[in-house]
């Protein structure tokens, strides 16, 4: 099915089981211990020997020699597989660094062998005996150092720029011209990365966990130089992903080649401490940001440019993409730089761009207001567009930006907050209030579903669609039942295995409408071959309640379905709505803090979002999303923080005592309001992403707080007490 | 991790001669830090003796009326003990601000006193560390130091112990009770019990091999005010960036302790006689000798600021 005019009415706006916020269909399992994750599938697997990866030792250089000997006569080891005995690998297109390295050292904890042994602990301790005399060259470790050398990226808008920006920068009578960094940060997703891998002849299986199928299929087969038709990746469990398993990984390939040269299934789960140095990460942005205003707030001039590093090949945390969509102005620019950095690999992390890009954004305008002696939300009021303002003849498909920060102020009582920062004490702690705006594009990707019907009236829906947390099971059982008339407890879920249709997958906030999309296509054509059975009209054929009725002719779906079920598979694909229309998704974040005077701690005392993001399929599975979300932003305002040896090249913190995330203690009171919206071009479930627009803009809102608490501006991230400390008030 | 044996032992008496008798022996209690060392090969006994069936859980009235903490309770029963809360409620409050539940439900008091450092380069068996390898270096200086030590800390080291707990039986004068192999028992101070790095930070403690702690005494009452401000980057579940560890009396006199800041529990002596002068001079005695790094150095004023938060606190 082609998606390329905007949605009419259809069977989704009866809203019969779409909309409502039910429980996650796969909750029982999970809550019960029951749900098989990667490293659990213990069924189809008999006999699995087990896996330990070593990492590289050395940031940059190549290994001058290993020695094996000591690894191999211990007790239980099997194989041991290492570039030198791996045989011939390619790199999938989506990665950067090689999964296993050597001779060359692309990074630190580059994966060099993987030891399969009989039991866990004995892999564990074997990979421990092996001897690697490595040769270390010199790295680029510094972002602030490397960015003097940085050039525009190839692979991706660099630049963009309409009117003059220069003149009209220098022209403004208000102007704000300031820097602010966003440190490397890690994904530090619950479940590692995890795969059992068997081969069966040449056919090879992984039970793994991973946010897109079909991209792990494709890497899987361009690394081992197989057909694609031979690897199939099963992953109906994710212990959570944030974009660190949009990609093949090591865990999976040293299963692969654990499993072929120990000729019996491997089990490989990278350790918490490799996890932060061998996969990928958030990389660190510099970004520069001048505003100029008239005197009464409105953008004449914005100018946004962002550096970055990684790998050579790699590409550039996008941090300009909000400020191209985001506010009005008439003059503009930005632009991207990306250096070469020898970390290891920076990739995609929940709303990559926005994320870091609008932490620096939403501080600016922030900055900016008060030297315009206006309210924060005024002045993004001020400067609202409901067009591309890069290309003015674009509107947005809906833009609800403005009701979004005015509802939020009402609820969350911003009048009162003290326009003077500094002003407000509740005993020891300094307490104040910020927002931002939440931004993020709506993307959306061509989706494949396999629906049948038996004769019990159950319904399966099969697609390799996957389920990070997000709640893709209960929002895909609602679609389906929406479309064929069913109750939810009628419809099967099976997702994630690469043996059904190939499907959007979970990344870019674009797999709920996406992926609920491509159902609904599949729906389609099974309402159409029921019709047709029965000798209907399918266009006024209307399934309700377990049957299918036109007129007063009415047939239970289990008599149409018949003894041999009937089934529809479609995919669901886009034609240029987006490109005529700006789709994106808006909200606004309000955030109180409190800072200890005295310590300088900082502690949020209550965050709301206001969210409008199209229609809300399930509100309870979004809320969850869109709070979990919003912890994460707190993170990155107070904590998160992957700090570099500049010397060695590597991420030091590579534990989760290390790398602080925000505990339970941390986020004391959340809520959450969807506006009630419809996008009819975003598809017919009129639906928008909103797993990444509730990270959008919540670390500024913190750090626009903490600076109406202080008056302390900080524009580095994370606001850790050592950076505001020597500027709070002296005690008596 | 490497292979090791293990047994139970059933008295102390058992423990120490097991200890003496293998010559790489640990004893393991609550496990909560060792077998995380372990399984990174940084800590590899052959041997694992368990003192968990020892009788050491009870905690006692002392003759001299203070308490006699046996070395297996758990830091959630001490923290919670009607005892401990009513007359050293440092303690209490420094327990409590420490890890999480869970681990408070497994560790012990011996343990939590013997838990290793928590610096990043130790953590890396890539990494040179003097304490893990004696000789290999310290990849922490000159590297990422944001939680290392500002006093007492060598050319060879600048790792901090992370105990919560240690900082306020420091405060209260704690004395650790200990039996060697061959049945000799001593008392050490806590002040004695913990070492600074020198040339051997991987010597942590005055102990001898095989050692093992029974108890930690506590001395008589000594009322006051009592106050732990433990300082970090989140609410909960993380190491101090320092902490303050405050027994307070009505006329300003008192015990202050410090943690985050040394390889052992901060205190001295000379810095108390100056808190009848408030807390600026008592930091700046505490802190006259410090050397922090450009990660740590923020150290400094925090220390100085939230001795003064807590001063201000027990005034009322």
């Amino acid at each position: 099915m082609k998606f390329n005019t905007p949605a009419t009415t259809n069977p989704i706006d009866q809203l019969k089981v779409v909309g409502h916020p039910l429980d996650r269909i796969d909750g029982p399992l999970k809550t019960t211990g029951t749900a098989p994750y990667a490293y659990e599938h213990h069924e189809g697997v008999a006999n699995a020997a087990y896996g330990h990866v070593l990492g590289a030792a050395i940031a940059k250089g190549r290994i001058a020699s290993m020695d094996l000997s000591r690894a191999k006569a211990a007790p239980g080891v099997i194989a041991i597989v290492t570039a030198e005995n791996a045989g011939r690998l390619d790199k999938g297109s989506k990665n950067t660094a090689k999964l296993l390295g050597g001779p060359d050292i692309e990074h630190y904890h580059q994966a060099v062998a993987v030891v399969v042994a009989e039991s866990f602990e004995q892999a564990r301790a074997a990979a421990q005996l092996i001897r690697v005399d490595y040769v270390k060259a010199d790295g680029a470790f510094d972002l602030s150092d490397a960015r003097k050398s940085a050039t525009p990226p190839t692979d991706t808008q660099a630049d963009s720029a309409r009117g003059d920006f220069t003149a009209a920068f220098a022209a403004a009578p208000v102007t704000l011209d300031e820097t602010y960094s966003t440190p490397d940060q890690a994904h530090a997703m619950m479940e590692p990365h995890a795969t059992i891998a068997a081969w069966t002849g040449d056919k090879l299986t992984l039970w793994t966990s991973n946010q897109m199928i079909a991209w792990g299929v494709d890497d899987m087969a361009a690394t081992l130089g197989i057909p694609k038709q031979n690897v199939r990746l099963v992953s109906p469990f994710i212990g959570g992903g944030f974009g660190g398993k949009l990609f093949l990984r090591a865990d999976a390939l040293m299963a692969a080649l654990g499993a072929r040269a120990a000729r019996r299934p491997v089990k490989v789960a990278l350790s918490r401490p490799m996890m932060f140095n061998n996969t990928t990460h958030r990389p660190a942005t510099i970004q520069r940001i001048r505003i100029g205003a008239t005197p009464d707030g409105k953008i004449t001039a914005v100018g946004h440019e962002s550096w970055s590093g990684d790998l050579p090949g790699g590409g550039p945390e996008l941090a300009v993409q909000q400020t191209r969509l985001l506010y009005a102005g008439e003059n503009r620019m930005t632009a991207l730089r990306l250096a070469v950095l020898d970390l290891p690999e920076g990739n995609a992390m929940r709303a990559p761009g926005e994320a870091p890009g609008l932490m620096a954004l939403e501080i600016a305008m922030d900055e900016m207001a008060e030297k315009l002696g206006m309210d924060p939300i005024a002045f993004r009021v001020a400067n609202d567009t409901q067009v591309d303002p890069e290309h003015p003849d674009r509107p947005f498909s809906q833009r609800r930006l403005v009701e979004c920060l005015q509802l939020g102020a009402e609820r969350f009582g911003w009048s009162a907050r003290a326009a003077q920062p500094g002003r407000v004490r509740d005993g020891d702690w300094l307490v104040g209030m910020g927002v931002a705006a939440a931004f993020r594009n709506n993307l959306v990707m061509k989706s494949g579903a396999r629906v049948r019907l038996d004769n019990k009236g159950m319904l399966t829906v099969e697609t390799d669609m996957t389920d990070i947390g997000t709640g893709s099971y209960t929002v895909i059982a609602q679609t389906a039942a929406e479309m064929m008339g069913l109750p939810l407890e009628k419809v099967r879920v099976r997702l994630g295995d690469s043996s059904f249709p190939v499907s959007a997958g979970s990344g870019g906030q674009w797999g709920g409408n996406s992926s609920t999309a491509g159902v609904y296509a599949a729906c389609v054509k099974l309402r159409e071959a029921v019709a047709q059975k029965l000798g209907f009209n399918s266009a006024d054929a209307v399934f309700a309640n377990g049957d299918v009725r036109l007129g007063n002719r009415s047939v239970p779906l289990t008599e149409a379905a018949g003894a041999d079920g009937l089934s529809g598979e479609d995919t669901m694909e886009y034609g240029d709505l987006s490109e005529k229309y700006q789709q994106s998704t808006f909200g606004g974040h309000f955030v109180e803090v409190g800072v200890d005077v005295v310590t300088g701690e900082v502690r949020v005392r209550r965050m709301l979002a206001v969210c409008a993001a199209g229609r809300i399929l399930n509100p309870k599975t979004a809320r969850s999303q869109v709070i979990g979300a919003m912890t994460m932003g707190v993170g990155a305002a107070l904590m998160e923080d992957l700090k570099i040896d500049k010397r060695l090249g590597f991420f030091v913190n590579h534990d989760l005592a290390g790398y602080e995330v925000p505990v339970h203690a941390d986020i004391p009171h959340q809520d959450v309001i969807f506006l009630d919206e419809t996008d009819p071009m975003s598809s017919p479930m009129k639906a928008k992403g909103v797993g990444e627009l509730g990270i959008c803009g919540v670390a500024a809102a913190t750090a626009n707080a903490i600076y109406n608490a202080t008056g302390v501006r900080v524009r580095d991230y994370p606001v850790t007490l050592d950076k505001h400390l020597d500027r709070l008030p002296e005690l008596s | 991790m490497k292979s090791f044996t293990y047994e139970r032992a059933a008295s102390p008496a058992e423990a120490v001669a097991a200890a003496a008798r293998v010559p790489d022996a640990k004893f393991i209690a609550g496990g909560t830090n060792l077998l995380d060392l372990m399984k990174l090969e940084i800590e590899t006994p052959g041997h694992l003796i368990d003192v968990n069936g020892l009788g050491l859980d009870k905690i006692e009235p002392t003759n001299e009326g203070g308490l006699r903490i046996g070395a297996l309770v758990r830091n959630t029963d001490l923290a919670a003990d009607a005892r401990v809360r009513r007359d050293y409620g440092v303690l209490s409050r420094a327990l409590l601000a420490g890890a999480s539940g869970q681990l408070r439900n497994k560790a012990t008091t011996a343990g939590n006193l013997l838990q290793r450092t928590r610096c990043p380069y130790f953590y890396d068996t890539n990494m040179p560390c003097n304490k893990r390898q004696p000789g290999s270096g310290c990849a922490a200086i000159g590297g990422f130091s944001r939680q290392h030590a500002v006093l007492g800390a060598s050319e060879a080291c600048i790792a901090v112990h992370p105990s919560d707990m240690a900082v306020a039986m420091r405060a209260l004068d704690a004395t650790v009770e200990t039996v060697k192999a061959n049945g000799t028992t001593r008392s050490i101070a806590i002040a004695d019990f913990h070492r600074l790095p020198g040339d051997t930070p991987d010597k942590e403690t005055v102990l001898d091999a095989g050692e093992l702690i029974t108890a930690v005494t506590l001395p008589k009452p000594i009322g006051g005010t009592h106050i732990y401000r433990k300082v970090r980057d989140r609410a909960s579940y993380a190491f101090a960036l320092v902490s303050v560890a405050a027994i307070v009396q009505r006329d300003g006199t008192g015990n202050v302790a410090l943690g985050g800041v040394a390889h052992k529990p901060w205190r001295m002596e000379a810095a108390e006689a100056q808190m009848p002068r408030g807390a600026t001079a008592v930091a700046e005695r505490l802190l006259a000798d410090a050397k922090p790094t450009s990660d740590n150095a923020f150290k400094l004023p925090l220390v100085r600021r939230t001795l003064a938060g807590a001063l201000a606190e027990a005034k009322g």
